[in-house]
């Protein structure tokens, strides 16, 4: 599994009918500590996730058993939001990096996983 | 899943059986603001999406839980045709 970003979502009329009343999110993975990494992916939601929180998710097969019994094709998902990270740094390398703010307020919406 | 642009299609007469009648389509990863990324993939579409147009496309052994796509050898298929993206 892996942290990242909520940075967007995306709409799509035409798609897999298993795919209906899905979020799909666009995640910005980043490090530990909360610095951008890598190229954004795009992410089905079964958490509720809203906009610039931070979340963890995973990928391959497994990205589709939060929705089962309905087999969902998926290979990414958000499947959890990040409360808070600890994380031990190394003395030598300088006071830790402050908090981050969260961009946008949620609106969290209720979802069975 | 990635998001990625359509750029052309591919034909094989030779082939898997259980591949035949499923359209092979080239696509082009691309970033959520439309620049594209690295890199191709073949992937089998299962929407009828065309040339040009920006899909989703999902990868790995979760492409074979794509419709029509159960026990097939595929390791991407086309799953949705993009309508709009939102960045924060």
């Amino acid at each position: 599994m892996y942290l990242g970003r909520v940075a967007g979502c995306v709409w799509a009329s035409v798609k897999d009918p298993r795919l209906e009343s899905q979020r799909l999110l666009i995640i910005q993975p980043i490090t530990p500590d909360f610095k951008d990494k890598g190229k954004q992916v795009l992410c089905t939601d079964c958490t509720g996730a809203g906009a610039g929180e931070f979340v963890y998710w995973t990928r391959g097969k497994e990205a589709s058993f939060p929705f089962l019994p309905t087999e969902v094709p998926t290979d990414m998902t958000v499947v959890g939001i990040v409360d808070s990270v600890n994380l031990k740094k190394d003395p030598a390398a300088g006071p830790p990096a402050a908090p981050p703010t969260r961009v946008v307020e949620t609106n969290r919406r209720e979802r069975k996983c | 899943m990635i998001l990625a642009r359509i750029v052309g299609s591919v034909v094989a007469t030779r082939k898997d059986p259980r591949l035949e009648g499923k359209k092979l389509l080239i696509l082009k990863s691309i970033a959520p603001d439309g620049k594209d990324d690295a890199g191709y993939v073949i992937s089998v579409d299962t929407v009828g999406a065309g040339y040009r147009e920006r899909v989703i496309a999902v990868s790995g052994s979760s492409a074979r839980m794509a419709e029509g796509c159960k026990d097939l050898p595929v390791d991407s298929a086309i799953i949705g045709i993009v309508d709009d993206v939102r960045l924060d």
